[in-house]
């Protein structure tokens, strides 16, 4: 292992950290955005809203990011839709994450139990008051687990948009690997660079798991 | 017509040998991780706190970096480290099977965790032996309780072999790719039409494995 090299390269490593780091947050918060609305129309059965969500989740939950991202890439600009390599990246994490987010976000809101609708309208709340402050909170809540698990899997997803030329961690890494023929230290470096942004993020995880028990049991 | 080229010579016969070899990716690795996945699973359900730590550690490491990750490490490293030299197709099997193991293995752990504690005792105290009570009791609910998430953990890992291409495995991605270089002049849209086939492919072969999982949940949850 020639350290000399790894301390050389680790800056463009944190270069291409940032990279992942910028794809993955715009994936995550797009995706929570597109499964919130997916999850009200299929928690809520909406008339023709619901049937398109359902075939939206089944789609995206049945094929594979790699493919979304090549037709985005290679596909679409041949019928004239032209998008960057990081554009495409976003567009797919959002397709795929967003069904993710919905049926994880569906689950917490089908589980806020009935007594506690009625008991809002029995107060007089109106129906946008009742799911702002008496659905909302607890269905994310539930929610919560499933949607930090969701998070470590679209920042763990953000590796195949190296494949649409975008330099984030593993395109540096076969960079390095085709470029210097430095493998252990290409190696290495991406090792650690995944462990250090996604050790945090699965703490975090746990944590809110175990906030979401105490949030539903009171323990 | 557009899609003319696409039926005519090899393209087919070809895109569906690639297809055949995703599947055998698949199938192999589901296979081996269904045993090495139960023997894991039992693994982590030992009392001993040193044995319980490794698996967590192992399964967590598993889990932690991306699968694209570890097919890198083993296809680019392996060879660097240990002078072996996998091809890409043995490497994605490898990879899938310490993958397969790993999330199998949690998922017996967790079906079986589920199990209320009584019936085991019960089962013990009408005089079964602990295999008795393994095989009688606790396999076959266990087994209701694993299906469906085994059957979407197949269906992921269907869906991951995409990857292979990115390590040079001749997959249906990779024969897509290389119709669509080879038709380059004659078929400018080409990619348009390969790719949208491949993720028809894949949605066909996953939807119906999604809908099973789900008609099993609901069947078995009452």
């Amino acid at each position: 292992m020639n350290w000399q090299y790894i301390w050389q390269t680790a800056p463009r490593f944190f270069q291409a950290a940032l990279m992942t780091l910028e794809l993955a947050v715009y994936g995550i918060v797009l995706s929570l955005l597109l499964g919130g609305v997916v999850a009200i129309f299929t928690a809520y059965k909406t008339p023709i809203l619901n049937k398109i969500s359902r075939a939206y989740i089944e789609l995206s939950r049945n094929t594979p990011l790699l493919i979304q991202l090549f037709f985005l890439y290679y596909g679409l600009p041949k019928i004239g839709i032209k998008w960057s390599g990081f554009t495409c990246g976003v567009i797919a994490l959002v397709f795929l994450g967003g069904s993710y987010m919905a049926e994880a976000l569906r689950a917490g809101l089908i589980a806020v139990p009935k007594g506690q609708i009625e008991a809002g309208k029995a107060i007089g709340l109106n129906k946008i008051q009742i799911f702002w402050y008496v659905v909302l909170p607890q269905a994310w809540a539930i929610a919560l687990p499933a949607v930090g698990a969701n998070v470590l899997f679209l920042i763990k997803e953000t590796s195949v948009i190296s494949a649409v030329a975008v330099v984030e961690l593993m395109f540096l890494t076969k960079d390095i690997i085709g470029m210097d023929y430095k493998t252990n230290e290409a190696l290495f470096l991406l090792f650690i660079s995944y462990l250090l942004i996604l050790l945090p993020v699965a703490m975090w995880a746990r944590w809110a798991e175990k906030k979401a028990r105490s949030a539903k049991y009171g323990t | 017509m557009a899609l003319d080229w696409l039926f005519q010579g090899q393209n087919l016969p070809r895109l569906a040998e690639g297809l055949w070899l995703t599947a055998q990716i698949s199938f192999i690795s589901v296979g081996i991780s269904c045993i090495t996945g139960t023997l894991f699973g039992l693994i982590m359900r030992s009392s001993n706190p040193f044995v319980r730590l490794l698996s967590i550690l192992y399964l967590e490491t598993i889990r932690i970096v991306p699968i694209l990750v570890w097919l890198f490490m083993l296809y680019f490293g392996l060879a660097e480290w240990t002078g072996v030299h996998l091809s890409g197709l043995w490497v994605c099997v490898w990879v899938f099977v310490l993958w397969g193991t790993a999330e199998m293995g949690d998922l017996v752990r967790g079906a079986l965790q589920s199990i209320e504690k009584h019936q085991v005792e019960a089962g013990l105290a009408l005089g079964l032996s602990r295999f008795q009570v393994f095989y009688l009791i606790e396999a076959p609910q266990g087994l209701r309780r694993l299906l469906p998430s085994a059957i979407n953990l197949f269906t992921r890992m269907v869906k991951t072999s995409s990857l292979a291409a990115l390590i040079g495995v001749i997959e249906v991605v990779k024969v897509g790719q290389q119709i669509i270089e080879n038709s380059l002049l004659t078929v400018p849209n080409a990619s348009f039409w390969v790719y949208g086939l491949i993720f028809v492919l894949y949605f066909v072969i996953c939807y119906p494995l999604s809908l099973l999982a789900n008609r099993l949940e609901q069947q078995w949850e009452s």
